[in-house]
């Protein structure tokens, strides 16, 4: 019992601190998934549609940054981007990796829900007269988004634990600032088990918000 | 006679070395119902594939009431039209497909407004009102706001017909229609096939259903590796083909 008050008397202490951190992972997190997700949507789009040199280039960047450890993106992003003249903060270094990363995931996710979807489909777009533009924007989107979905919620929620990587960099997120009130109280234990469910509850929320899109959206059969 | 919609002169598609289509030379005046039959690889669907130019072709042209499909003439050289263009020339002409392909994310009602509103430009209540007359007449109004995922073959079919006919095309195509259908189906989309021929419209169907051909068609062409070997009156041609080839493929094929 004594342990449950002087543990919760720790987390009063540490609130702030713990809050900052929770608001810098979260907004590493959404900043991430947003332009990651964009970026992400032309990546998949060029490994459609794009042409042979295109594809190529989209490629090798897809399998570059997808055959590379999170960790090395985020380091290379903050220690060798420097050497070439690009000055970045360790946040701005960190969502940069991220964004990268994400992207070359949600290209993939992107281009294999628009590959799913069957041929006769466009063509029968295309035999009632719509353009290639209106094609997409009506008839091949759509489906494709729903398709894309669960895998893309499936990123997002990678990404919010990817975040953690960018301690190593001192960014003060939700990790770091774990190890730091740790290294005062040394409740190592009790303030890991905190953060992991946080980060839980965070990954759980965007679950549940995926699952209540994908039951909006999903077609009756 | 009624005067000429749709010529087809020497037309030739090749998919790299394989030539599918040798030189098809085919006019069709308006009203008529063709049905074009013939053993699988005989070309038949990719004729049908190249009047609204879901495939190119390599040589000969194709004209829909005098306008030149596809590419430009000049000289002795051609050149494929703007995708612009060739939109707007597919929209003269209707399909139905073997696989329906129905937008699964649209009820049947969408399905059919939407070539109306995108191509057509009408205002979405008129292409309400149209798409409600068409599914009324394939038999199908109960079902308007019914997803294709939730309908049976020969509804989706008829929706697809329905949504195809809706754009009012000076000639529908029908690819195979009913051979993705359960045999009990098939009757129902051959109905509305019936019921469309009756209102005069121009049909060129390729098909595997002999009895069905016999009866609605006012012609039948049967092809035979990549040319048509012969055509005329379904009655005639069926009672007594004239050559050694549609003899043997009528006697293996369901009719008789």
């Amino acid at each position: 019992m004594m342990d449950l008050s002087a543990f919760l008397d720790q987390i009063w202490i540490a609130r702030l601190a713990i809050l900052k951190g929770l608001g810098i992972t979260i907004s590493i997190s959404a900043l991430s998934i947003i332009v990651g997700s964009l970026l992400g949507v032309l990546v998949g789009l060029s490994l459609v549609y794009g042409n042979r040199a295109l594809r190529f280039v989209v490629r090798v960047y897809t399998d570059f940054i997808r055959g590379t450890p999170v960790l090395v993106l985020v380091l290379a992003s903050y220690y060798v981007l420097s050497t070439i003249g690009i000055d970045l903060g360790p946040f701005q270094a960190g969502v940069f990796a991220l964004a990268v990363f994400c992207s070359s995931h949600v290209g993939e996710i992107v281009r294999g829900g628009l590959q799913a979807i069957p041929k006769g489909q466009t063509e029968a777009a295309k035999a009632i007269g719509l353009t290639f533009n209106q094609t997409f924007a009506y008839v091949l989107w759509p489906q494709a988004l729903r398709q894309i979905l669960p895998a893309w919620v499936n990123t997002a929620a990678e990404m919010v634990k990817a975040s953690t990587l960018l301690s190593v960099i001192g960014v003060a997120e939700l990790l770091l600032r774990t190890q730091e009130i740790i290294s005062r109280n040394f409740m190592s234990l009790q303030f890991y088990f905190l953060a992991g469910f946080l980060y839980f509850v965070i990954n759980y929320g965007i679950e549940q918000f995926g699952k209540y899109v994908e039951r909006k959206t999903a077609v009756p059969s | 006679m009624s005067k000429v919609l749709l010529e087809i002169q020497g037309l030739r598609k090749q998919y790299g070395i394989v030539e599918v289509l040798k030189g098809v030379d085919c006019t069709m005046r308006e009203g008529e119902v063709i049905s074009i039959i013939g053993s699988s690889g005989s070309g038949k669907t990719t004729m049908l594939r190249c009047i609204n130019m879901l495939e190119d072709f390599q040589g000969g042209h194709i004209r829909l009431e005098g306008e030149e499909i596809g590419y430009e003439h000049s000289g002795s050289s051609r050149r494929r039209k703007s995708e612009k263009e060739i939109a707007r020339q597919r929209a003269l002409t209707g399909m139905a497909f073997q696989q329906f392909n129905l937008f699964p994310h649209m009820t049947a009602a969408q399905n059919v407004m939407l070539g109306l509103v995108k191509v057509k430009k009408m205002s979405h209540d008129e292409a309400r009102v149209l798409a409600e007359k068409w599914l009324d007449r394939v038999g199908l109004s109960a079902r308007a706001d019914t997803y294709p995922g939730q309908l049976s073959g020969g509804q989706q079919q008829r929706v697809a017909i329905a949504r195809a006919i809706a754009m009012a095309p000076r000639l529908m195509l029908f690819d195979e229609v009913t051979s993705a259908l359960d045999p009990e189906l098939v009757g129902e989309v051959l109905q509305v096939i019936k019921a469309l021929a009756a209102d005069g419209m121009s049909m060129l169907l390729v098909t595997h259903e002999m009895r069905f051909a016999y009866e609605v068609s006012s012609r039948v062409i049967f092809m035979n590796q990549g040319v048509i070997c012969e055509e005329g009156d379904p009655k005639e041609m069926f009672a007594k083909p004239r050559t050694e080839r549609l003899a043997e493929f009528l006697k293996t094929s369901s009719f008789n």
